[in-house]
């Protein structure tokens, strides 16, 4: 005899513990398995893209910090490589050095932000905090060169704000060689534990096909066996100087993505430790620009690799003008969090958290 | 204890009887207190951090502060709750935690009830429990608590199952369900752990799922179900039940200890240390194994946690059992009796 069941309509969020902020997610269970899912978003939309029709171009970029809060250098530098291209702009390359330096340390922040809450998500509290030990390493590094912890507001149109203090670059050294030590530990930790695996392995999974057609980049793309990286097949700034490799999963998974983004630090170490390596001893740290930015009619489109995936910064300028006449942000979390009812269908609300986790939403992206 | 149970009844009986309970309350509460700052302590340290540190000397009255500002907030009682269940709920889950503590000996002498059956006593009313957690989540009129609800009983009855088959080893070796009878035997022999090692792994790992502790913690699984059962419950309904949690962890921990590893049996012949001593330095060993675990692992997932009780540890269970049987009867295995 077939057992009645009844399906219950279930909100995770907007105030929830795993969902990373306010979003929301419409559930119909029944009992624990998922019939479907719908995520809400817009609790967190402030209206950027509106907002900077009014700002002058280096008044955006404080608002760009606060998109995707945990890397907000990498964000400072998609607004600001969109106006150098629009206005063709030099960039020094000392500059450059320091922008690929902080982007690079706030990428494995993001990462390691991103390591600590996905593995809390299943229910293991003590790597949250270890991933929290490093990331304040970073976090104080980058205070050194900008004065802030989160949004820093570091980058220009045409270079950054503030030189490389004294001894920083050695600071930034020595940590890349105790992020060697810690990494190690933490595979040691949470990779080879038996229940984190039968968590992970095979949940979630989508081949490169649907990969590419929902749209996906970064992290959760590559999980998918899609070698595909911004920073390598169209570098920008000066990655095209650097030796790195763009790490791949084979099943797409969300043991994979978990792999990418941990494969994805070291690679970020690796840069560093070339960057710190060649960075110039001598030189501006900032383009001869006008006082006032005015940048002529046109429109570009720029995009690069955050810690996300690919961040898009559509600017289009109608005449002589020093605001945006239209900007518009293609934000990685926001597209990649779009799979979300297709891979939650049909597995367990204790799935939930781990196959929301691997995606990595920042819920300030996501709404903008 | 003092043989009081076996005497007439009498008014100074009854009157020595509640004050001796009202006194292991006293040591009971004082543990689950004190239990409760050496987790966050020790969970602190294992993560870098110092623990709680900032009310009294090392933080020590930090949890006499917690208890007391749950014991001081407002009696919340949701409009759409069952309100009769919602309110008995907690007290039926803590009562049978308490309960099983009497019938276990601490030292020779200084025991509360010696039950004849007393591993079947612990066994059946730390079942009652499951009741109270059931209510609660049924009463709360809450999805995540119903869920949370349903998680915990069916986790519990599946635990129940290869936790008591575990320690049916013992019970086959020494022929007795009384926990005074089974130190006795230890100490004429060897502690258990050594010829029931497995037993004793089935006893630990399930014994970790009827706590309802990572990497079981389902019922309580805080990133998908927010709370569990007691998500709608606060003030001081909420504080019985974590009271539960940890009276059951101070209880599965001595019952191990009994068990196990000789009760206040000494060991290497150091009689000289008293055994209430040695008994609380092996109940504190396997406490501290609890919170080592929580601070390690992952929690696991509802149909994995079914399966691995059903499929893995019933069968070792059982398999134990026969394989104490056959030792047994060939003679090799041979208790006290």
């Amino acid at each position: 005899m077939a057992l009645r069941t009844e399906e219950m309509l279930l909100n995770v969020g907007p105030q929830h513990p795993s969902t990373h902020g306010v979003f929301r997610l419409v559930v119909k269970v029944d009992g624990e398995r998922i019939t479907e899912a719908i995520p809400v978003v817009g609790y967190l939309h402030r209206g950027t893209e509106k907002l900077a029709e009014d700002l002058s171009f280096t008044q955006i970029i404080p608002y760009t910090d606060r998109l995707d809060y945990l890397s907000s250098m990498l964000n400072n530098y998609a607004l600001v490589q969109a106006v150098e291209q629009l206005m063709g702009i030099e960039v020094p390359e000392r500059a450059e050095y320091l922008r690929v330096i902080v982007m690079e340390l706030n990428r494995v922040a993001s990462h390691l932000v991103w390591w600590g809450t996905a593995i809390l998500d299943l229910g293991a509290t003590s790597p949250f905090i270890f991933a929290f030990r490093d990331r304040e390493s970073i976090v104080a590094l980058l205070n050194e060169i900008s004065g802030a912890r989160l949004t820093y507001n570091y980058m220009r149109v045409g270079g950054v704000k503030w030189d490389a203090p004294e001894g920083w670059i050695e600071r930034v050294k020595k940590f890349i060689t105790v992020m060697r030590k810690h990494l190690k530990e933490y595979h040691q930790l949470v990779t080879g534990n038996e229940i984190f695996l039968a968590r992970v392995k095979n949940l979630g999974v989508y081949d490169a096909k649907t990969a590419i057609a929902f749209g996906q980049s970064g992290p959760v793309l590559r999980g998918s066996n899609v070698k595909f990286d911004i920073r390598k097949n169209q570098p920008y700034s000066i990655y095209d100087r650097f030796e790195f490799e763009v790490p791949t999963g084979e099943t797409g998974d969300v043991f994979d993505r978990y792999m990418v983004r941990m494969k994805e630090i070291e690679q970020s170490l690796n840069i560093l430790e070339q960057a710190t390596e060649q960075f110039p001893e001598e030189g501006e740290i900032q383009a001869k620009v006008p006082r006032v930015l005015r940048a002529p009619q046109g429109e570009v489109y720029t995009r690069m690799e955050t810690s996300k995936g690919e961040l898009g910064v559509h600017l289009v300028t109608k005449g002589k003008s020093d605001k945006p006449y239209r900007l518009h942000l293609r934000r990685p979390s926001f597209i990649n969090l779009q799979i979300l009812p297709k891979i939650l269908l049909g597995r367990s609300m204790a799935d939930i958290p781990a196959i929301l986790g691997a995606v990595d939403i920042v819920l300030g992206e996501v709404d903008a | 204890m003092f043989g009081i149970l076996e005497q007439d009844f009498s008014w100074l009986n009854l009157l020595i009887m509640i004050s001796v309970a009202v006194a292991v309350m006293g040591v009971v509460l004082l543990f689950v207190v004190y239990a409760i700052y050496f987790e966050r302590k020790i969970v602190g340290w294992i993560q870098l951090r110092r623990g709680p540190n900032r009310v009294g000397p090392w933080g020590l009255f930090q949890t006499v502060a917690d208890v007391l500002k749950l014991l001081i907030k407002e009696d919340v009682v949701p409009t759409k709750v069952d309100r009769l269940l919602f309110l008995i709920a907690p007290i039926i889950a803590y009562t049978p935690s308490f309960a099983i503590i009497a019938v276990i000996p601490y030292t020779e002498s200084l025991y509360f009830a010696d039950v004849n059956v007393g591993l079947l006593y612990y066994g059946a009313l730390s079942s009652i429990t499951i009741t109270g957690i059931m209510l609660g989540g049924w009463a709360s009129n809450n999805k995540y608590a119903i869920m949370g609800g349903m998680r915990s009983v069916a986790q519990m009855v599946s635990y129940e199952v290869p936790l008591i088959m575990s320690f049916l080893g013992v019970v086959l070796m020494t022929g007795s369900l009384n926990m005074r009878e089974i130190v006795q035997a230890q100490q004429d022999g060897v502690w258990f752990i050594f010829p029931q090692f497995l037993g004793f792994i089935i006893f630990l790992i399930a014994g970790n799922a009827e706590l309802n502790r990572t990497p079981f913690d389902l019922p309580e699984a805080e990133n998908e179900l927010v709370a569990g059962y007691f998500v709608e419950y606060s003030g001081f309904r909420f504080a019985f039940f974590m009271l539960t949690e940890y009276v059951y962890m101070f209880a599965m921990a001595s019952l191990m200890t009994v068990l196990f590893f000789g009760g206040w049996d000494a060991p290497f012949g150091l009689d000289f240390i008293p055994g209430i001593v040695w008994f609380f330095l092996k109940f504190l060993m396997l406490v501290f194994w609890l919170f080592w675990i929580r601070a390690t692992f992952p929690r696991v997932r509802t149909d994995q946690l079914m399966g691995f009780a059903w499929k893995v540890l019933i069968p070792l269970a059982l398999f134990n059992v026969m394989l104490t049987a056959l030792l047994h009867t060939l003679g090799i295995y041979s208790g006290v009796n």
